[in-house]
């Protein structure tokens, strides 16, 4: 076992105290001299051109600065990945979806902005508007987009192996089919944004984001500013999930009405904004066809997908490939085919959201696996250990599994949850399920084509030697990748942790391609580890120049420095120290060296004491069409249990016990590690449950507040146990990989599987509300 | 037009002039600049915005300014003790209770006006008195733990 000083350890979050009393600032909490707030026009239509703008009577108001449209918007098209730039800052010749921006005002206060608002005139023609995917498909419906004939977004269609081939061996084959609902990010902090446009042409935009570098660069092709005048900062984030990781028209329009006016330009989304801007969970309509033989071997997965994108690609293109490369693995399966459709819908966008295309997907599989166990006669868990993976596999689509640790997540949930005294053995309406999961740690391969590095770091001493600045362009959005790069860099430095002090979320601080794939822990620790080795490096050269040791005799643990062969005679050294430091209270004392005279004297000595870290994966994975999507440099993986009381009069569900085993290769925070568990399932439990996403006949969202979008509330979780299993990832700093969008994997098909146990049918469309309960009961009453 | 209330807030007196129409929050984070109040929909479904008015925990941005007028009103910002952290504070820290932070002011106010009624609050009073307070990050059982945590503490 290795030792560690600061790693693996239950270190408070270094943001805690900042939030605990209120002193945190989010940007809606930010302010400039002289600033502007920017309110945004919304069609009210989903479908409709736009026939005429008139502004007029807006632009006369009192206290309006400025009020643009298209026509004063730049053209060009943005979006997440350049093959489907597909979003313009205002819309040019007609709306998609309820709540797409027709027209942006800035004035010197909010209600002053909104009153505009109301006064530019907007004549549409309405168009027909299709809010499902299979109207949107329909011979003959009206283009959406003129590039996506017949409404078809994006299309994948792979195959490893021959399935069909694959199938004729196979004793037992079963097809079903599984949907589930859009699902709201639903984090509680509106997405905020404050930008200026100094004098001197330079920009700067504090949003609530996950992506900085993302943002920036959007903001520099858009608006046509160099991107070394652009800096994105993002202040303390109140969640994400995936919704808050594209750039949007938002923040756009608050960078061009500073630009155009000249002052600061604040905006704020309410809570029915941020459900109409969305962004977050598709729809997905899989239909899965598996195939195994006697013995419960796993043979060949067949999987169609139609996805609901809304009315833009975003992270869509992304999306539809997960849908289909993040299935195969946990288990061995040497033939997969997939065809995979997005389709558009005048609904609002669709993007990533945590475990990005892959939920509904692994809910629909783990449970068709139940029931394949089930048709086998044997045990669930049995039949997914006899498919599992080891580490050293790789999977038919190429993704190697240089860690895996889900052999002893399985059987931890098994022996955690006391499985084997309870399955089967449950009385009528309680029930116990199982299933498995599996996630990217970080995506392989930036979203947009480049050999860029995808974190960097750097570490600057103090010149006292006490503390030491960590730079990175990283972004903590409540995950806590500010503790775990804190920790980190202590850890590389050989120092505390209480002597890090970390400057993150900002493009002027370096590259980092933001939060989201579940890459932070992974790649910005990666960077983070290698500045901080360089920065242990010199300090430690430093010092063999003066002591005359060689630096393999010297280590750096805890803010000492260790000689390897024994005592050695520091005396000289310190004294300088102490005549150096004169008139300051904090002197070093004590037998040992500490790293803070060391690093002083390497800063005497060089007067810069800097040390940089850059990370991207090597060259990963497949050839084929598509393998950047899903290839990754490591993969987490969970397995959990859950037990459920289901009322069989009324259909209701509780859930009574989880039970969640996640291999996150190595934990940096244990506290951190847990928390993502139990947010996951908290996730997964509402997805479950009862999260959908309602449109009304003109399909405005109809349920767009958090009071009647349900999610979880404190009675509706139950206790977790969580289990943390570390397998030690080669490619992982320190042996870490990810936990934050993996551990929400399995907790849906659970769910699914405890409820068919406990009441014997089995729900293909989510939400698993009372109702479809109580209706598959009479229906199987009746059979 | 405007009226002139007074406010007790975290024990100073405030007066001020504010419109009809603003809400407690409003008149706490833009007039009194104390932004530890979060506002996460601004029609009393989320509870970020939190606060406790005259001994109970209250959605701020359902109460007007105007009716608050000669309330005494604690925010995230009275709970510690200058630099000393208040025992709930300390757990929350302690036990991981916060992720993105944005729902923890309301909720240690919600968890505050808890212990001072109920020292001995069980899980499932936590629970209950924590409901109106919705946390998409935590699955809420890091938050729970903690009061427990701190309402034992406090008895010490
Ligand atoms: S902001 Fe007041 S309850 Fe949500
Ligand atoms: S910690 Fe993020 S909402 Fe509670």
């Amino acid at each position: 076992m290795k030792e560690f000083n600061v790693i693996n350890s239950r270190v408070p979050r270094v943001d805690a105290r900042a939030k605990v009393t209120g002193d945190a600032r989010y940007t809606a909490d930010l302010s400039m001299p002289n600033m502007l707030y920017g309110a945004l026009l919304q069609s009210p239509h989903a479908h409709a051109k736009i026939l005429n703008i008139d502004t007029s009577a807006a632009k006369k108001l009192i206290g309006v600065k400025e009020v643009v449209t298209a026509k004063e918007a730049s053209p060009i098209k943005f979006g997440l990945s350049p093959a489907r730039y597909d979003e313009m800052m205002f819309c040019m010749e007609k709306v998609r979806y309820v709540g797409d921006e027709i027209a942006a005002v800035a004035a010197v206060d909010p209600d002053t902005a909104m009153e505009a608002i109301s006064l530019i005139k907007v004549d549409y023609e309405e168009l027909p508007a299709y809010f499902n995917i299979f109207d949107a498909m329909k011979e003959g419906a009206m283009l959406i987009h003129d590039d996506y004939p017949g409404n078809i977004n994006a299309e994948v269609h792979q195959e490893f192996g021959n399935v069909e081939e694959a199938f004729k061996q196979c004793d037992y084959i079963r097809t079903d089919k599984f949907v589930n609902k859009k699902q709201d990010g639903a984090f509680i902090e509106p997405q905020a944004c404050l930008a200026n446009y100094d004098m001197d042409g330079n920009l700067i935009l504090y949003s609530s984001t996950q992506a900085p570098h993302y943002v920036q660069r959007i903001l520099s092709m858009v608006l046509n500013v160099p991107i070394g005048k652009v800096r994105v900062v993002k202040p303390y984030v109140g969640g994400g999930f995936g919704p808050k990781a594209s750039a949007s028209t938002l923040e756009l329009t608050a960078c061009f009405l500073s630009m155009k006016t000249g002052r600061p330009v604040k905006m704020v989304f309410n809570r029915e904004q941020v459900f109409m801007h969305s962004r977050a969970r598709h729809q997905f309509f899989h239909e899965l066809t598996t195939g195994v033989k006697k013995d419960g071997t796993l043979v060949a997965l067949k999987n169609t997908c139609y996805l609901d994108g809304g009315a833009y690609s975003s992270f869509g293109i992304a999306t539809i490939y997960y849908a289909g490369s993040l299935l195969g693995a946990p288990y061995k399966l040497p033939n997969m085919k997939y065809d995979g459709y997005r389709v558009c819908t005048n609904t609002p966008t669709c993007g990533a959201q945590r475990g990005h295309g892959g939920v509904a997907a692994r809910a629909a599989w783990e449970q068709q696996l139940d029931i394949i166990a089930e048709e086998l006669k044997m045990d669930p868990v049995e039949f997914r250990l006899k498919n599992i993976m080891q580490r050293g596999d790789v999977t038919c689509n190429d993704f190697n599994m240089s860690s895996l640790g889900m052999k002893e997540c399985l059987e931890a949930v098994r022996d955690g949850s006391e499985w084997g005294k309870k399955k089967g053995k449950l009385p009528k309406g309680k029930g116990i399920g199982v299933a498995c999961g599996f996630f990217v740690s970080g995506a392989g391969y930036p979203i947009y084509r480049s050999d860029t590095f995808h974190s960097t770091a750097m570490i600057k001493l103090s010149e006292d030697g006490g503390t030491a600045d960590l730079y990175t362009a990283s972004a903590e959005i409540g995950q806590g990748s500010d503790t775990i790069l804190s920790m980190i860099a202590a850890e590389a430095m050989g120092i505390r942790y209480e002597n890090v002090k970390i400057h993150s979320g900002d493009t002027d601080f370096g590259v980092d391609l933001g939060a989201y794939s579940s890459r932070q822990t992974l790649m910005s620790g990666h960077a983070v580890k290698m500045a901080g080795e360089d920065v242990k490096r010199q300090v430690l050269g430093v010092l063999s120049n003066t002591l005359k040791i060689p630096i393999e005799d010297m280590d750096i643990k805890d803010g000492f420095i260790i000689f390897k062969k024994g005592n050695v005679d520091f005396s000289g050294l310190r004294s300088y120290y102490i005549k150096e430091h004169r008139g300051w209270t904090d002197q070093p004392a004590g037998d040992k060296l500490t790293f803070k005279e060391a690093a002083r004297i390497a800063y005497l000595e060089k007067g810069v004491v800097v040390g940089g870290g850059a990370y991207k994966p090597g060259e990963l994975g497949g050839k084929y069409k598509g393998a950047t999507v899903g290839t990754s440099p490591a993969y987490g993986c969970s397995a959990q249990v859950v037990e459920v009381t289901v009322d069989m009069e009324t259909g209701k569900i509780t859930v009574d016990n989880m039970t969640d085993a996640h291999d996150c290769g190595f934990a940096i925070n244990r506290t951190n590690v847990e928390g993502q568990m139990q947010g996951s399932l908290s996730m997964g439990l509402g997805e479950a449950l009862f999260e959908e996403v309602k449109f009304d006949p003109n399909g405005k969202v109809a349920n767009a507040t958090l009071g009647e979008y349900r999610i979880p509330t404190a009675l509706d979780m139950p206790n977790v146990k969580t289990i943390i299993v570390e397998s030690d990832e080669p490619n992982g700093p320190f042996g870490a990989k990810e936990v934050g969008e993996g551990a929400i994997m399995p907790t849906i098909p659970a769910i699914l599987n405890a409820v068919y146990d406990a009441v014997g049918v089995r729900i293909n469309e989510l939400p698993i509300t009372s109702e479809r309960i109580f209706m598959a009961l009479k229906d199987k009453e009746k059979k | 037009m405007k009226q002139i209330i007074t406010l007790t807030v975290n024990k100073e007196i405030y007066e001020i002039a504010v419109a009809p129409n603003r809400t407690l929050t409003q008149a706490l984070r833009e007039d009194l600049n104390l932004l530890g109040t979060k506002e996460g929909c601004g029609i009393g479904d989320c509870g970020a915005c939190t606060v406790i008015l005259d001994g109970r925990p209250v959605n701020s941005c359902l109460i007007l300014a105007v009716q608050a007028n000669g309330s005494e009103i604690t925010t995230i910002e009275g709970v510690a003790n200058g630099r000393d952290l208040h025992p709930l504070q300390e757990a929350f820290v302690e036990h991981g209770a916060i992720q993105c932070g944005f729902c923890t002011p309301g909720m240690v106010l919600s968890a505050k006006s808890l212990i001072e009624k109920n020292q001995n609050p069980t899980e499932l009073e936590i629970r209950e008195a924590l409901s109106g307070n919705l946390c998409r990050c935590t699955g809420y059982q890091k938050i729970v733990e903690a009061v427990k945590i701190a309402s034992e503490n406090m008895k010490k």
